[in-house]
C-alpha cells in the first residue's frame, strides 16, 4: 500500500532530517513509527502524502508515485486520510461542515448525502450531538475524534497518524485510542506515529523505530519489544517503558 | 461669536448635500472597498505564492502606491485613463470614462495597496497547520484559500478592513480636485453659492466626524465579540 524507499531529505546538506529511509506498508497492517524526538518520524509521516518535500528516493502510495511531478497531488491525498498532532479542525466551520467541506468539494457529493456520512461518523465517534457546535467549544480530545472523522469521511485506503494524542491531556487519550484501535481491528491499513507503546502492543503488526533521520528498527511487535537488536531501541525502550 | 452665522442654509441645503452628496460619497466608499478588499487579496496572495516573479511585480506596486499622496494619484488618474484607454482599445481619440469611473478605479487601485498588507498579515497569521490539513484532504490550493485560509484572515482581519475603510470614506473627499459632488463637493458647492463658508465647512466637519466616531465605536465592539469567538 504504502512503499517508502531510500528516502532522503535535508535542508541543508549539513543538515539531514531523513537518511536513506526504507520501509514499507501493506494493506491491513498497522505501522506504528516511535522515535525520539527530533528523529524525522513526523517528517517521514508527511513525506508519504506530499506534505513534505524529499530530495531523493521514491515513495508511492497504492501504486502512484507521491514524488512525480505528474501525479495529481489532491487526488492522492484525498484517499488518503491524515490526523494531525494539533486536531487542525477548521475554526471557521461548524463540526458537521468540517466534515463535509472536502467531502463536496473534492468528492463532489451532494449536501446531503455529505450530511448523511458525516453523521454516521461522528455518531461511531461518539459525537453526534456536537454536530452543529463549533470547534472551539469541543474539548481536544472531541476535536481529535472530528479530526478522525473527517478524514474518515473521505473513505481513505490507509490512515497516517501524526502524534494523535502528543497534544492532549492525559485524561483525553484514551478516548481517543479507543477510536484508533477500533479502526485498526476493522482492518484499516494505519501508519502511526506516537509514543503510546500500550497502544503499539496491543493493535500494532510492526514498529518501527528511528532515531536522527534512520530507521534504526523495523520489527514484528513481538520482536521489537521482546528483544530489540540496536542499542538505541534498547535505550528508548527501557526509557519510555520505566515508568 | 455665533451672531452673524445663518444655520438655516444647511437646513435648506439638506436635501441636496445626502441625497447628492453623501449618496456618492457612500457609494464611492462602498464600492471602492470591494473592489479594493478583492484586488488587495489578489496582490497578498501573489505576494505570499512562493512565484518569485509574482511576488516582486506585486511588492513594486504596493511600495509604488503606498509612496504616493493619494491626491496626486487621483489628479494624474483623471488625466492618464483616457489615454490609456486609447492605447489599450487602439481608439483614435482619448477615452472619455468620467469622473465617477475614473476615480472609482483610482480609489479601488490605491486603496487595493493597503488592503493587500492586512490581508498579507491575514493569511500569515493563519497557523501553516491549516492549509496542510485542508491539503491532506485533498483540496486544491485555490479551495484551500477560498474555503480555509480567507475566511479565517478575513475575519481576524475585519476591525482592521473596517477601520481603513473609515480612512476611505474620509479620503473619498479628495474626489473635489476633480469638482464630483461628493458630500464635501455639494457642501462646498452650496457655502460658495450663498456665501456661507464657516457653516457648511463646520457642518461637514460635524458630519464626517459623527459617521466615523460611531463606525470606530461599532468596529470596538465587533473587535469585543470576535475576541470572544475565538
Amino acid at each position: 500500500m504504502i512503499e517508502i524507499s531510500h528516502v532522503n531529505k535535508w535542508y541543508t546538506p549539513s543538515f539531514q532530517v531523513l537518511t536513506d529511509c526504507t520501509t514499507s506498508v501493506t494493506k491491513g497492517e498497522v505501522v506504528v513509527v516511535c522515535g525520539p524526538s527530533g528523529s524525522g518520524k513526523s517528517t517521514l509521516i508527511k513525506c508519504v502524502n506530499a506534505l513534505e518535500p524529499f530530495q531523493s528516493g521514491d515513495i508511492s502510495v497504492d501504486g502512484t508515485k507521491v514524488n512525480d511531478p505528474k501525479t495529481n497531488l489532491p487526488k492522492l491525498r484525498s484517499r488518503v486520510g491524515m490526523v494531525f498532532q494539533h486536531f487542525e479542525l477548521f475554526p471557521h466551520l461548524k463540526i458537521i461542515d468540517n466534515l463535509c467541506l472536502a467531502q463536496e468539494k473534492v468528492l463532489n457529493r451532494s449536501r446531503d448525502k455529505a450530511m448523511a456520512k458525516g453523521m454516521q461518523l461522528l455518531e461511531r465517534v461518539g459525537l453526534k450531538e456536537q454536530a452543529q457546535k463549533f470547534p472551539a467549544n469541543l474539548s481536544g480530545g472531541q476535536q481529535q475524534r472530528v479530526a478522525i472523522a473527517r478524514a474518515l469521511a473521505m473513505d481513505p485506503i490507509v490512515m497516517l497518524f501524526d502524534e494523535p494524542t502528543s497534544a492532549l491531556d492525559p485524561e483525553m487519550v484514551s478516548e481517543v485510542l479507543d477510536v484508533m484501535v477500533d479502526l485498526a481491528h476493522e482492518g484499516m491499513t494505519m501508519m502511526v506515529v506516537t509514543h503510546e507503546m500500550g497502544f503499539a502492543r496491543k493493535v500494532a503488526n510492526r514498529v518501527i523505530f528511528m532515531d536522527r533521520g534512520e530507521i534504526v528498527e523495523d520489527a514484528a511487535k513481538e520482536d521489537f519489544f521482546g528483544k530489540p537488536r540496536s542499542d538505541r531501541a534498547q535505550k528508548f525502550l527501557s526509557k519510555i517503558l520505566s515508568h | 461669536m455665533f451672531g452673524n452665522l445663518d444655520f438655516d442654509v444647511i437646513r435648506r441645503a439638506l436635501p441636496y448635500l445626502f441625497f447628492e452628496g453623501m449618496t456618492f460619497t457612500l457609494t464611492l466608499t462602498g464600492l471602492a472597498a470591494l473592489g479594493g478588499l478583492v484586488f488587495g487579496t489578489a496582490l497578498a496572495l501573489m505576494r505570499l505564492s512562493g512565484f518569485k516573479i509574482l511576488g516582486r511585480i506585486a511588492g513594486v506596486y504596493v511600495d509604488f502606491m503606498r509612496s504616493l499622496p493619494l491626491v496626486l494619484v487621483i489628479f494624474w488618474f483623471y488625466f492618464l485613463v483616457p489615454y490609456i484607454g486609447q492605447w489599450v482599445t487602439g481608439a483614435s481619440r482619448p477615452i472619455s470614462v468620467g469622473a465617477f469611473a475614473s476615480s472609482l478605479i483610482t480609489f479601488i487601485m490605491f486603496e487595493a495597496a493597503y488592503f493587500s498588507e492586512i490581508m498579507r498579515a491575514g493569511i500569515q497569521s493563519i497557523s501553516r497547520g491549516q492549509p496542510a490539513a485542508a491539503s491532506a484532504l485533498g483540496l486544491t490550493y485555490g479551495q484551500t484559500m477560498r474555503y480555509v485560509v480567507l475566511p479565517q484572515a478575513f475575519r481576524n482581519m475585519l476591525p482592521v478592513l473596517i477601520t481603513q475603510t473609515i480612512v476611505l470614506f474620509q479620503d473619498t473627499s479628495l474626489v473635489y480636485v476633480l469638482s464630483i459632488t461628493d458630500f464635501l463637493g455639494a457642501a462646498s458647492k452650496v457655502a460658495q453659492r450663498d456665501g456661507r463658508l464657516v457653516e457648511m465647512y463646520l457642518f461637514a466637519a460635524v458630519v464626517y466626524f459623527t459617521i466615523s466616531c460611531i463606525a470606530s465605536y461599532a468596529v470596538r465592539r465587533l473587535q469585543a465579540r470576535i475576541a470572544i469567538v475565538r
